[in-house]
């Protein structure tokens, strides 16, 4: 193992931060064909046991790193220039191969570039590969990949959550610097706790979507997977902001999200809700949140009990648009203009048997339950109804906001599960989104942030915050980051070296 | 045997004259365009894309429910009407269901001499399919898919079935035409594509219960909607007849057989599972810009049909000719702009009589003919100044047609120019006289019609260029003269 | 509230998924039981609450009628599974 630049291991190198890479490169100790040379060897160690990837893009990643050290050389580097990160497979990438996770896709090489992969080459960033997710981001473990699952690099055998479970793990285990996730129930978030990385769903239309093949358009937003808080709100700066090709993104300014990390929360009122701390609530997570809201309250905040009572019905809400919304969006997928094809006596059969045969049971579950919430007779018993019970939950949170300035509550009921533990339940495994889903469904925002350990598994702990407040929630999970020790922790990954 | 009533109703489709689609920035104009060249992620339905409504197609829908009469909602929608076939790019069709731009409206039409109205039920914008184009390759039947046409903004005009015949579907469906002509939303060119109908079609029985409704697609000609009804309609009239109640069903129209036919009953019923559009945000129609599209809607056929009679004198006859086509009442008015000492009514019957013919017998629209307004004008000047012959402007009008060349260069060309030169014409006239004692002897013993030959034998001797006013002139002085 | 066999067959139908017998068997129980769980938002009072179709309060969010260069038919056709020039192949289909 090489030494590189004064007095960093390799090591190091694995779990080094965007901030601590971007000054080793603007101060030339480092180059990022070094730094990107090294994450695509360490990917090539340890991601058969991991799995995160789905396609490393070597060639690529050297090229765009070559690239980068001319840029800095110039001294016209960025925050992100020459920095290594991963993209979640469901992102648009022009002339590299978008899967989704899908058999469906499994051949399918977009043309264009989803905005946030334009604004990230722009910033100089340098892409090691499309990671590994649940197809079509349905799923919360990424055992709904059609190829194979990821295993949480803290334990091989368990889940690393999902639907972005390929960029949590490539986080946590050090194969990337940073990476992208979508979030549309809980899928940026969920996996972030699952593995301990920081996870961060923006707001609703605070990201552009153009490029993120859609599952669910009104809940869907991309987000970044992180280790430290601060590199999320770098990577949230660079990603986020008004694009016209996006009609329900918000033309809000981008502030520097980096610029009050360090205030503190002293004096900031932090709701808990009653109806989170329920029973499927496990009793080792129960135990690092309640220590998580006495931490804050050390630091100088007043926590305070909220109730959001629609918090029941949220999930059966969730249940309802995204299928319908998906239904919809995957009625594409018909074997005539892109992706996989099976012949059939006529078109129609040619329809069913490439559908059949390309997508995945889950998938197939939610596009039938979607198509009958939407079907005639069923529309205003499923889905007109569950659009109003969505007005309740966004009042729900407004009503709380009246009354502090961001919310506290676990991310996930459970720690990491094991692999094929809840693939024939499929409501056991909805049931672990009882904490995100919600926040989706209102559209506004939420970290997850690595919280404390419970049976030695990472337990996550989530700041909810106001629509655009991104600021308060990163600035409110900063303090407990540099109060704690969890994000430093790293996971044992025995594999061979 | 009780009365049955026809019911028909119109479900008009007219593709917006906007320089781009719908929902993306691909050229909407794709008419003779290569195949998938007018194309992108949006109108294709590549995963990821997204779409963005454009404003024109927007403003031009609520002009034209503006000038349909009906009432511009005040907050209106996108809906995603989800249905499957290889020509619908994303498995559904971004449409508009309960909250249409605009309700309510009417528009009037005339047939055999009387003005009827039909009530409009919605006007509503959409996006328009690929399209397929069946053929075989290598021994196999295909179906070939171009794109091209996928997301070009759609206006559909349905309305209330209260049309009583296929006489009057017809010419509410040109009414329809000429108004979004008029409106500039629509080139109106029906042979392109650019607008089609469906109809629905009942027999109502005297007793007030409403018929059983048959629908036929995709008539894509006012001849074709008048023939398909009349069809239809005698086929059901048969079926009632003979005791056989008429299936509800969608029929197509066979043009070369002449008869209506049952589309193969598709395997799944369409249950479209509308929901609103969770891409596009809903669109609030503020009191501002509905005022705004109102005052800006250009002249409409009934106010130019008004302002033509009371402003020139013409007949209500005239006056609807050139207010038919659109381009025809602009070129008659632009001929006087160039030429004001031109009379009006003249202008508008040789625009209304030759032009017309010529623009019809070659197939060709007047703004695709090489006539300007200005070359008009100047032809009718030397007609009116005597320069030429009626006889001879008409040959000069063909040949202008054609070359689009200076009617003067034309007359001398062709040596058509008038001879009004006093003496020469007498002495044309006293020559054929002279070689004609007997009809000149026909004449005085009171044969009639004897003049007019004469006439013609003067003419004739000058090759057309005499003029026949000053000739008749002059016969009539010497034949009177003689006695 | 359990869903038929024949209505998960008739919106797989729908749907365009053509499930295998055994398959249609495995959704009608898995979701019945989802159906189950979500039957419960009709304990819900929603008499006077609007429904939310945009989280975001966007409205006329549109663009002006520009043309921007179409991709070439090459990209468009990149991934077409069957392709005859610049046209996508199907099988014939008769209305």
């Amino acid at each position: 193992m090489a030494r590189l630049g004064k007095n960093l291991t390799t090591m190091d190198l694995s779990y080094i931060s965007i901030s601590d890479s971007a000054n080793l490169l603007a101060g030339r100790e480092l180059s990022s064909l070094e730094l990107t040379r090294y994450a695509l060897e360490r990917i090539e160690r340890v991601d058969p046991h991991v799995g995160a990837f789905l396609l490393p893009t070597p060639e690529v990643a050297l090229q765009q790193a070559a690239a980068a050290d001319e840029r800095l050389a110039r001294g016209l580097g960025g925050p992100l220039t020459g920095i290594p990160m991963a993209l979640k497979d469901i992102l648009s990438t022009d002339g590299i191969r978008t899967t989704c996770g899908s058999r469906i896709l499994a051949d399918y090489v977009p043309k264009y570039d989803a905005t946030v992969v334009e604004r990230l080459r722009a910033a100089g960033a340098v892409l090691l590969g499309k990671t590994n997710m649940d197809e079509f981001a349905m799923g919360s473990s990424t055992e709904n990949s059609a190829f194979g699952p990821v295993h949480n690099p803290w334990d091989l055998t368990r889940v690393p959550g999902g639907s972005s479970g390929g960029s949590a793990a490539a986080v946590a285990a050090g194969e990337t610097i940073y990476a992208l996730g979508t979030d549309t129930g809980g899928s940026i978030r969920q996996p972030a706790a699952l593995t301990g990385t920081v996870g961060l769903k923006p707001t609703y239309g605070r990201v552009s979507r153009y490029g993120l093949v859609a599952f669910a358009s009104s809940l869907d937003q991309i987000g970044p997977l992180t280790r430290s808080v601060e590199d999320a709100a770098i990577v949230l700066g660079a990603i986020a902001g008004y694009d016209p090709r996006d009609s329900t993104a918000l033309d809000a300014p981008v502030p520097d999200y980096t610029a009050a990390l360090s205030a503190g929360v002293r004096e900031l009122r932090l709701g808990v809700p009653r109806e989170y701390l329920s029973e499927g609530l496990a009793p080792g997570v129960r135990d690092v949140f309640m220590q998580a809201c006495r931490l804050y309250q050390d630091l100088g905040a007043k926590i305070d009990e909220v109730s959001l009572p629609y918090t029941e019905y949220a999930l059966s809400t969730y249940y309802i648009i995204s299928p319908a919304e998906a239904m919809a969006n995957l009625a594409r997928y018909d074997g005539v203009r892109y992706g996989l094809t099976v012949e059939g006596e006529d078109v129609w059969q040619m329809y069913a048997h490439t559908r059949d045969q390309g997508f995945g049971k889950e998938v197939k579950r939610r596009i039938l339950l979607g198509t009958y919430a939407l079907s005639s007779g069923y529309y205003d018993a499923y889905y007109l109804k569950a659009q109003r019970v969505r007005t309740l939950v966004r009042r729900d949170f407004e009503a709380a906001f009246e009354r502090v300035d961001a919310i506290l509550a676990p991310t996930s009921p459970t720690v990491a599960f094991r692999l094929g533990e809840r693939v024939s339940n499929p409501l056991e495994m909805y049931l672990s989104d009882v904490y995100t889903v919600p926040i989706n469904i209102a559209g506004i925002c939420a970290i997850s942030i690595p919280g404390g350990f419970s049976e030695d598994l990472p337990v996550g702990v989530q700041i909810v915050g106001k629509p655009l407040d991104e600021p308060a929630i990163l600035r409110i999970a900063a303090a407990f980051e540099r109060a704690t020790p969890f994000h430093r922790q790293r996971p044992p990954l025995q594999v061979p070296v | 045997m009780s009365e049955v009533s026809p019911v028909i109703g119109l479900e008009v489709h007219a593709q917006l004259l906007t320089r781009s689609k719908m929902f993306c920035g691909c050229a909407a104009k794709y008419f003779d365009a290569p195949p998938n060249s007018h194309v992108c992620a949006i109108c294709a339905g590549m995963p990821g894309s997204l779409p963005v409504i454009n404003r024109t197609a927007v403003h031009y829908t609520v002009s034209t429910a503006l000038a349909l009469n009906c009432t511009v909602e005040t907050e209106s929608k996108f809906d995603r009407k989800n249905y499957s076939y290889p020509d619908i790019p994303k498995g559904y069709q971004i449409s508009q269901y309960d909250m249409p731009i605009g309700r309510n409206g009417w528009l009037d039409y005339r047939l055999d001499g009387q003005t009827l109205r039909c009530g409009i039920t919605r006007v509503h914008l959409e996006e328009d399919t690929g399209k397929s184009l069946h053929t075989t390759v290598d021994g196999r039947e295909v179906s070939l898919v171009d794109y091209n046409r996928s997301g070009v903004p759609l206006m559909e005009i349905v309305t209330e079935p209260q049309l009583s015949s296929p006489g009057a579907a017809r010419q509410f469906f040109e009414a329809l035409r000429q108004l979004l002509v008029y409106l500039g939303v629509s080139d109106g060119k029906l042979q392109e594509g650019s607008m089609r109908a469906d109809v629905n079609v009942s027999l109502a029985p005297a007793n007030g219960a409403p018929g059983t409704k048959v629908e036929i697609k995709n008539l894509n000609s006012f001849r074709s909607v008048e023939r398909a009804l009349a069809f239809e309609l005698e086929r059901q009239r048969e079926s009632l007849a003979n005791g056989k109640p008429i299936v509800q069903e969608t029929r197509g129209w066979s043009e070369e057989r002449g008869i209506t036919i049952s589309q193969r009953t598709k395997e799944y019923a369409h249950d479209y599972r509308y929901f609103p559009e969770p891409d596009l945000p809903p669109l609030i129609m503020t009191r501002a810009l509905v005022d705004e599209l109102e005052a800006s809607l250009p002249e409409l056929p009934a106010q130019r049909l008004d302002r033509l009679q009371n402003e020139y004198a013409l007949s209500t006859y005239t006056a609807r000719v050139l207010t038919g086509e659109k381009e025809l009442s602009e070129f008659f008015e632009e001929v006087l702009r160039t030429a004001p000492e031109l009379q009006p009514v003249t202008v508008a019957n040789w625009v209304t009589g030759d032009l017309v013919r010529l623009s019809k017998d070659s197939a060709r629209p007047v703004s695709e003919s090489r006539i300007s307004p200005a070359s008009f004008g100047r032809l009718l000047l030397l007609v009116q100044s005597n320069a030429i012959s009626g006889t001879a402007a008409k040959q000069v009008l063909e040949a202008m047609f054609e070359t689009g060349e200076d009617p003067h260069v034309i007359v001398n060309r062709q040596d058509l120019g008038q001879i009004v030169e006093p003496t020469a014409l007498k002495a044309l006239v006293e020559r054929v006289l002279d070689e004609n004692p007997e009809m000149v002897a026909d004449y005085r013993r009171g044969k009639i019609n004897v003049d007019k030959a004469l006439m013609g034998k003067i003419i004739a001797s000058s090759k057309g260029k005499a003029s026949p006013q000053l000739v008749t002139e002059i016969l009539q002085r010497k034949l009177a003269s003689d006695i | 509230m359990p869903i038929s066999r024949d209505v998960v067959e008739h919106v797989a139908q729908l749907a365009h998924l053509g499930l295998e017998p055994d398959e249609v068997d495995e959704m009608t129980s898995q979701l019945s039981s989802v159906l189950d769980h979500i039957s419960r938002l009709q304990e819900v009072d929603t008499s006077e609450v609007p429904p939310t179709s945009h989280v975001v309060t966007l409205q006329n969010i549109m663009r002006d009628d520009e043309v921007i260069p179409s991709w070439p038919p090459n990209d468009v056709l990149a991934n077409a599974p069957r392709r005859v020039d610049d046209l996508f192949e199907v099988q014939a289909i008769f209305d």
